[in-house]
């Protein structure tokens, strides 16, 4: 019985203290007519069967070298983060209720809104929500409130993951919220601070403004802000944290900063995982901190003055405030954000710098290797952070399976989701790719297209 | 003397031991200057990270460890969170390296392992809640119920049949019930309950009508019994035109004996930090896959595992495949790590271990509960059988000695158990709802029992003791007082600032 600590002993006499004469009574308020007759599941398996079982499994799933971004990337994670996060005291515990029983993950949660918020440049974070798309669902429901009844118009531009505009769209459409799609410029990747004028007559809640944006270029986002706070609206950021190393944090955009910064944490001390778990993040302004969603900690004291950490601004919280809660969130990505907050402390602010460097510069020096293919050019011109859209003279589906037989996982193929972008390949190289994988990517490039 | 004690009870912040140009312990990579960034896009400022060494950073988190309480230190009777041991087994194989190097959007070729567990994983919980289809992408508990009722609204406008827009939330749920429905864009009504427990059957009848989009239930409910007309709750919401709503919070009451599907429900969520004993991480991550009645089907979120026809091999089911889909909840696949865990955890238990987890999970729960009233505790439904949880009120023992249940709760940390649910339901005056889990010993349920009732004897004999609680937790900085939540309301300290306390 794996598991399960009874002898014969304790469940005779627990039945006794119970009073019945055996497990079955347990179920007696149930009708006979809804008891399950029999499951249809596999025989249990000792742990050294499953063991033998996953690893085949596993093994199936060997990679390749993987050139893909596009929302999830590859970077070192220091032996200490999972070593140190996987600690039972971490691992098996839940939502800090007891605050005074739970003061380690309650700290660690101060910790991380507090390099969170650093490194956003905003002042207040929460302690987590799922993943990056849904944070910025949670960020755009966020802004709908802080505008009230103005409006409910969202701008969401299409140089934004796909993905997010998929999850946001599902996860807001049931509340009467406008999502309105932006155009970006085609030679460019970004979006035309202009273009926004379609939209002053009337009126919009907020912008999405993701930096760097899907396409790896980076937006003029001090005069996106600029403009779209000259109309009274919001500015929400998307923001990859590692890029935070180098860029401009969405705190500091324009003359008064973002209203509210959010993204994927993934980059931050979680494995790929085929996409998950990773977390979302939320940062905001402290004059929009009660419209925030998740769970908060704060810094309190006990009676003789000694600081301690709890839950706080639970009012906003659907156990608290039930229907008219900020949110239905309740268990977040907790653990994830112990891993991040080592994560981080194991950087610092010039390893995060020289991490995002490093992405930044293998990715150019990719772009010169591919460029000197026949028929590739750069579809968009403007600056990137760490990825970069090709256009290959042919399909593409065709070059990512040859790649593929190399053992290269080659790029993300942009026309599944915008077919003006056929024939093109969005890359990804991070810092963990050396000299010579770059080269066999280039060489693998060039035997697909020949 | 105490005064040493006290200090060590508070750690200071991480950036406490930062210095500035402290060698950190990650370089980050070469690079170079590409030219390519103009300096307006550049950061000016490096944010506020601590500069630490590695030794500083493991000595840092691994002493914050040990200011837990936690499942494998310490019992944990949270009641509807199911604190189970969390196997190891299942954390060490979902941590296989080829599984966490996987990017999601690697080819399906290079992630049949994966694919084949969570195909898997879908169908065993298709036979464990009796639903005809299965999404594992929700991301926690409160996102499968957000799907549920998003499938519950999409399928009644499908219909046309547009004024279904009342969910009916019994008095007893979880916040998460009315939280959903209003995300989904209804409106709640809220369903009494009776004075035995079960959903005021008359209120139900009168709130259904043609504004009904359904009822969200939990069963057994979070008072700790089974729901005993839930075949005919099923029949009158479904006649009414209404769909029914599973809260998969005390699934473990019921696995491998009832089934949510057979009593009638069209969407339920399971979660697996619950039931799967998959770590609860301090607040997650979880998973809340969602399973439907055939009707739903449709709508289920995506991406989805398919077998390809033929049955040779898995791939990912996406949007364009499922038009009548409610969407994509997240940017990937859901908390495919969390997945795997709960995958290897049903490979373990298997037919047999998986209902017995409902038989001693139950066992434990009316043993304590027996305990408990032989010491004279108030049992909050006495005469009801109780299922993985059960409900102590200290309402007596409140107006009696003017002790609460939150003093109570505190004063067991002292005793070294985490201490029950508090305030929650919030039918019953000052209550403590208790899950003990089938992992437990009956020494363990037998030590927890008698500290509750000697804490019972100090309310009486020395009030002030237990109002005081905590004194002395028994963990590393366990000097703490009770902590002041009003003062961290009024005045939100949320991020530490240099400026305010520079060590």
């Amino acid at each position: 019985m794996p598991f399960i600590p009874h002898t014969d002993e304790d469940v005779r006499a627990m039945l006794a203290t119970i009073g019945i004469d055996g497990l079955d009574r347990l179920f007696e308020e149930i009708d006979p007519g809804l008891m399950t007759q029999s499951m249809d599941l596999p025989e249990p398996l000792e742990e050294w069967e499953v063991t033998r079982l996953m690893q085949g499994r596993a093994a199936q799933d060997r990679g390749t070298l993987c050139f893909v971004g596009a929302g999830a990337y590859a970077h070192h994670i220091p032996a200490a983060v999972w070593q140190v996060a996987s600690r039972g005291e971490f691992y098996t515990a839940y939502t800090p209720y007891q605050a005074e029983a739970s003061q380690g993950t309650l700290q660690v949660l101060y910790e991380f809104q507090t390099m969170m918020a650093a490194l956003t440049g905003m002042d207040v974070s929460n302690a987590s929500l799922y993943d990056g798309a849904s944070a910025l669902a949670e960020a755009v429901l966020m802004a709908v409130r802080i505008r009230g009844e103005k409006s409910h118009r969202i701008l969401l531009p299409e140089t934004l993951h796909p993905r997010y505009r998929e999850t946001v769209r599902a996860l807001v459409h049931n509340q009467g919220i406008e999502l309105v799609s932006v155009p970006f410029v085609k030679s460019d990747g970004h979006v035309d601070p202009e273009a926004l004028a379609v939209w002053e007559q009337d009126g919009y809640a907020a912008l999405v403004v993701p930096q760097p944006n899907f396409f790896g270029v980076l937006e003029e986002v001090d005069a996106l802000t600029d403009r779209v706070h000259g109309s009274g609206a919001l500015v929400i950021g998307v923001v990859n944290p590692i890029a935070l190393g180098l860029l401009q944090p969405p705190g500091k955009w324009g003359r008064q900063g973002a209203d509210i910064a959010c993204g994927e944490g993934q980059p931050l001390g979680a494995p790929l995982s085929s996409g998950g778990p990773g977390f979302g993040f939320l940062c905001c302004r402290t004059a929009h901190m009660r419209q925030i969603p998740g769970r908060i900690v704060g810094r309190t004291t006990d009676h003789t003055g000694h600081p301690g950490f709890v839950l706080t601004l639970q009012a906003r919280e659907q156990h608290i405030r039930r229907a008219r809660a900020t949110s239905n969130i309740c268990t977040n990505q907790g653990l994830m954000t112990v891993a991040a907050s080592i994560h981080l402390s194991l950087l610092g602010p010039q390893g995060l710098r020289r991490t995002a460097m490093a992405c930044h510069t293998h990715t150019a020096q990719l772009l010169d290797m591919v460029l000197r293919l026949p028929g590739v050019t750069r579809v968009f011109s403007r600056p990137f952070f760490h990825e970069v859209a090709l256009r290959l003279p042919c399909p593409v589906g065709e070059v990512l399976e040859k790649m593929q037989r190399q053992g290269i996982t080659g790029g993300y193929p942009l026309g599944q989701d915008d077919p003006t972008l056929e024939n093109m390949l969005l890359v990804c190289a991070t810092e963990i790719l050396r000299q010579e994988d770059l080269e066999r990517y280039a060489a693998a490039l060039r035997e697909a297209l020949a | 003397m105490s005064d040493i004690k006290r200090q060590k009870a508070v750690r200071p912040v991480i950036f406490a031991e930062s210095r500035k140009q402290r060698p950190g312990a990650v370089k980050g990579g070469d690079f170079q200057d590409t030219g390519i960034i103009p300096e307006r896009f550049l950061r000016t400022e490096a944010p506020l990270l601590p500069e630490v060494s590695e030794l500083q950073t493991v000595r840092h988190f691994t002493r914050l460890s040990q200011h837990n309480f936690s499942v494998d230190t310490h019992f944990y009777p949270l009641g509807s969170c199911t604190m189970k041991y969390n196997p190891r087994a299942c954390h060490t194989l979902a941590m296989l390296p080829e599984f966490l190097q996987r990017h999601p959007l690697s080819p399906d070729a290079h992630g049949q392992g994966v694919l084949q567990c969570l195909f898997e994983l879908g169908e065993y919980l298709k036979e464990i809640t009796g639903t005809a289809g299965v999404s594992l992408t929700p991301m926690a508990g409160a996102q499968g119920e957000f799907a549920g009722v998003a499938m519950i609204r999409a399928y009644h406008e499908d219909r046309g049949d547009h004024d279904r827009t009342e969910m009916l939330v019994p008095d007893a749920a979880h916040g998460t019930n009315p939280a959903t429905a209003a995300m989904c864009g209804l409106t709640v009504r809220e369903i009494p309950t009776d004075a035995n427990g079960d959903i005021d059957l008359s209120a139900l009848k009168q709130a259904l009508g043609p504004r009904t989009a359904g009822l969200m239930l939990t069963n057994p409910s979070t008072l700790g019994v089974f729901e005993r007309r839930v075949r005919d709750i099923s029949n009158l919401v479904h006649a009414a035109g209404g769909l029914l709503y599973y809260d998969g919070a005390n699934l473990n009451a019921i696995t491998g004996r009832v089934r949510p599907g057979d009593m009638g429900f069209d969407a339920i969520h399971v979660n697996v930090h619950k039931t799967f004993a998959t770590p609860h991480g301090g607040g997650g991550p979880g998973a809340g896959p969602v399973g439907v009645s055939a009707r739903l089907v449709p709508y289920l979120p995506v991406p989805m595992v398919v077998r390809n026809a033929g049955g040779d091999g898995y791939r990912w089911l996406n949007r364009d495949e499922a038009p009548r889909s409610i969407g994509r909840l997240s940017a990937f696949a859901g908390n495919i790590g969390i997945l795997l865990r709960a995958y290897v955890y049903v490979r373990l238990l298997g037919q047999v271990g998986m209902r017995r987890v409902a038989d001693y999970s139950t066992l434990n729960a009316n043993y304590l509960k027996a305990r408990l009233q032989k010491s004279g505790f108030q049992i909050a439904y006495p005469d009801r059988r109780a299922t993985h949880e059960f409900i102590v009120s200290l309402k007596g023992e409140s107006e009696r000695w003017g002790v609460s249940a939150l003093d109570f709760a505190k004063r067991l940390l002292d005793y070294g158990f985490y201490a029950p649910t508090i305030y929650f339901p919030m039918l019953v005056p000052e209550c403590l709802l208790i899950e003990p889990t089938e992992t437990e010993t009956k020494e363990e349920l037998d030590r927890f029992a008698d500290a509750l009732a000697a804490i019972r004897r100090e309310a009486e004999t020395d009030p002030e003791l237990v109002k005081g609680a905590p004194h002395h937790i028994p963990v590393p900085g366990g000097g703490l007082g009770r902590l002041d939540d009003t003062r961290a309301a009024r005045k939100p300290d949320l991020i530490w600032r240099r400026t305010l306390e520079h060590e």
